[in-house]
């Protein structure tokens, strides 16, 4: 019976993705369309080259909120570059792709825009996704940054690949170092999704870094894919054994789940989570007091006083009509790191797409950008970022930074 | 005390499957086709539920007789269009895959008319949960609801198909089409009634489904929906009860082998366990052997 309702699936899905690729592209058409009359009279356009930079998210699905942060995040460097004459006077051109979260997909989403002529991708946006096509980008040697493909993965054996985020073991060592360092708890249980790369590298991390750290794991507790509404007994195995602390290195659509079954069983520990955990106040009709308290190690936060952080809260709210999340400050980051790593290498959009890329994975070992995610940053040569960590808690409904 | 509660939180999980596994085993029970799109069903449910009631502010008894009314005429309209035509000329296969065509049908248009993001679904049970020895021990409203409903749902299907015309023409038409027809039963017009049931029976699954697991997705109902099922033949496919004992049992084994083996491994434990009853007992706890006259 699975293999029928998979037969199907694949066929339903080659449908869809006709329909969704087809809707995208006159997207895209209409955006630089609209960008071109404006910038004519340019020397750049003048001779047709433009730099074509390609972005790959889940802007429907579960994990739309990161993937719709991506597209947006994107779109607004995009333009501020534009505007401000582009890249050495190159303007850009910029295409979005949906891959829903899912693998296939996102080759899908991959291989359209290598056929629209991408020379550059910033994505995907999920790890799964993100490891899917780097196997591929890697065989075409094209350069890639990920805004938050955050698995050890997608950087490792493919050095045309490049992460804005902290890889998942950085974030699992920096969880646990925080809560250690900062005696947030003595007591900690984790829930994981064992079927999911990201959170299992967390996890993995996380336990062997605990180890050197003040505080004792006393329940880990895995869920899968295929079993992720019912928490009811992790939940009783954390509050059994005492849990103060509750660690979720998951995506927010479960951990939505986890906090009101939580309420529900009367059990308030701490909740404490990664990157994985920013968008769950966009969850629709979740009731946000629940979420109140829960900590979250990002390296954006929204409310940061800085005029770098003002300006792009600003300029994203009047664009989008939305605040945006970390992913959203990844994928801006991404885009200024391009330009960045361009201006120094000095490549220009006549270079062939192999050409292109080694000259950016040389100038990636000697560039320092200051972003909304981090300042100076910089790269070793896995393609794995340097910057610190931020801690971040929910307070009245909002993203607020830990001092 | 931990065991306990384990136990009752697997037959709050138990009695969810218990609630879809009756439309699944009714539709069954009478038509002979395994309807996979019952889980979406269940999803329209309770989507209709959360836009009417979350979104637009009607009250909560409105919500669930529109979402009721809804999928009944869902549940009617899809019969008419991609099952019946196949009854009488194609194999029972081709009415299978076809289910699993309308299932996908029913999740993309889902995706996108509602969109794919998650939505949190407002319980629609006000219930209090019971506490006991000293709130170490709780039973949620949602649970209580879902069982005293499937109670009722059972005992007044049992009573409907034994004591009322309609539901021998369907007993009728389970055992014999054919045979029922030559006796001036209307075959199609009681496999539709038998899908309006099943269909409305999803609607309330759907509510109490979202209810106690408030996260709505178009894919919400596709996964219980598979568990109900094997809950379904677990207990004996076709039969009532059956499917009460069969979702029960079901979410106890599943909570206990995540709480005493592996969180991990629960499904893998669940179905393994669904093989070795079905290796001892095919026809499932309650189920009747049939015996093929040749």
């Amino acid at each position: 019976m699975k293999k029928f309702k998979k037969g199907m699936s694949l066929l339903l899905v080659a449908a869809m993705l006709t329909l969704a690729g087809c809707s995208s592209s006159t997207n895209s058409a209409d955006n630089s369309s609209s960008n071109e009359p404006a910038e004519a009279g340019d020397a750049a356009t003048a001779d047709g080259a433009v730099f074509k930079i390609g972005a790959i998210g889940p802007s429907t699905g579960g994990a739309a909120v990161y993937g719709l942060a991506v597209q947006n995040g994107a779109d607004l460097a995009v333009k501020e570059i534009n505007a401000a004459g582009g890249i050495n006077g190159t303007l850009i051109e910029y295409n979005f792709q949906d891959d829903e979260c899912d693998n296939e997909k996102s080759i899908n989403a991959y291989n359209t825009l290598k056929d629209w002529g991408m020379q550059m991708l910033v994505g995907s946006t999920t790890s799964g996704c993100c490891i899917a096509v780097a196997a591929e980008s890697a065989n075409d040697n094209l350069f890639q940054i990920t805004p938050s493909g955050s698995s050890v993965d997608c950087i490792s054996n493919n050095d045309n690949v490049f992460q804005v985020c902290f890889t998942d073991p950085n974030q699992g060592v920096g969880a646990a170092q925080y809560i250690g360092e900062n005696a947030v708890a003595q007591k900690v249980a984790v829930i994981y999704d064992s079927s999911d790369v990201y959170s299992s590298g967390i996890y993995e991390k996380f336990v062997q870094e605990a180890a050197n750290q003040p505080f004792e794991i006393v329940s880990a507790e895995a869920f899968t894919a295929d079993n992720k509404t019912d928490f009811s007994v992790q939940l009783q195995k954390a509050k059994d054994t005492g849990a103060e602390l509750v660690f979720l290195p998951i995506y927010y659509t479960e951990a939505s789940l986890i906090l009101t079954q939580a309420a529900a069983m009367d059990y308030a520990p701490k909740f404490f989570g990664c990157d994985g955990l920013d968008g769950i106040l966009n969850v629709e009709n979740f009731d946000t007091a629940l979420a109140e308290g829960v900590m979250l190690l990002t390296p954006f936060a929204a409310d940061a006083e800085d005029d770098a952080t003002k300006a792009f809260v600003s300029a994203y709210q009047a664009a989008y009509g939305d605040t945006p999340n970390q992913f959203a400050a990844d994928a801006y980051d991404a885009v200024y790191i391009l330009k960045a790593a361009i201006e120094k290498s000095g490549a220009t959009p006549d270079a062939s797409v192999s050409d292109l890329c080694e000259l950016l994975k040389g100038a990636m070992a000697e560039i320092s950008v200051d972003g909304l995610t981090g300042e100076a940053m910089s790269w070793d040569s896995d393609g794995a970022v340097n910057k610190a960590p931020k801690a971040m808690e929910i307070v009245n409904g909002n993203y607020s930074l830990i001092q | 005390m931990s065991f306990i509660s384990y136990l009752i939180n697997g037959i709050s999980l138990g009695s969810v499957y218990a609630i879809i596994a009756l439309g699944y085993t009714m539709v069954y029970g009478i038509a002979k086709m395994l309807n996979f799109a019952h889980g979406d069903v269940i999803m329209v449910g309770g989507f209709t539920v959360f836009f009417a009631v979350s979104m637009q502010g009607l009250p909560t008894a409105a919500g669930i007789i529109l979402s009721v009314v809804l999928c009944t005429l869902l549940g009617i309209t899809i019969e008419y269009i991609a099952y019946r035509p196949l009854r009488q000329a194609a194999s029972s296969l081709a009415v299978l895959i076809t289910a699993i065509g309308v299932s996908y049908f029913l999740q993309n248009m889902a995706l996108l008319i509602f969109g794919a993001n998650t939505k949190a679904f407002t319980s629609v049970v006000t219930l209090p949960a019971i506490k006991l020895a000293g709130g170490q021990i709780m039973i949620s409203g949602e649970t209580i609801v879902t069982i005293v409903s499937c109670i009722i749902i059972m005992t007044g299907l049992t009573l409907f198909i034994n004591k009322t015309k309609a539901g021998q023409a369907m007993l009728a038409v389970s055992e014999d089409k054919g045979a029922a027809q030559l006796m001036g039963i209307n075959v199609n017009g009681t496999i539709s009634l038998t899908f309006a049931i099943g269909s409305a029976l999803a609607a309330i699954a759907g509510m109490l489904l979202c209810s106690a697991y408030p996260s709505l997705t178009p894919y919400t109902g596709s996964m219980p929906g598979i568990k109900a099922f094997v809950a379904a033949v677990f207990g004996g496919i076709g039969s009532i009860p059956g499917a009460l004992i069969g979702g029960i049992v079901l979410g106890i084994i599943e909570i206990l082998s995540k709480a005493y083996i592996s969180s991990q491994l629960a499904d893998a434990i669940v179905f393994m366990v669904l093989i070795i009853v079905l290796l001892v007992k095919p026809t499932g706890i309650l189920g009747k052997k049939i015996q093929e006259k040749v």
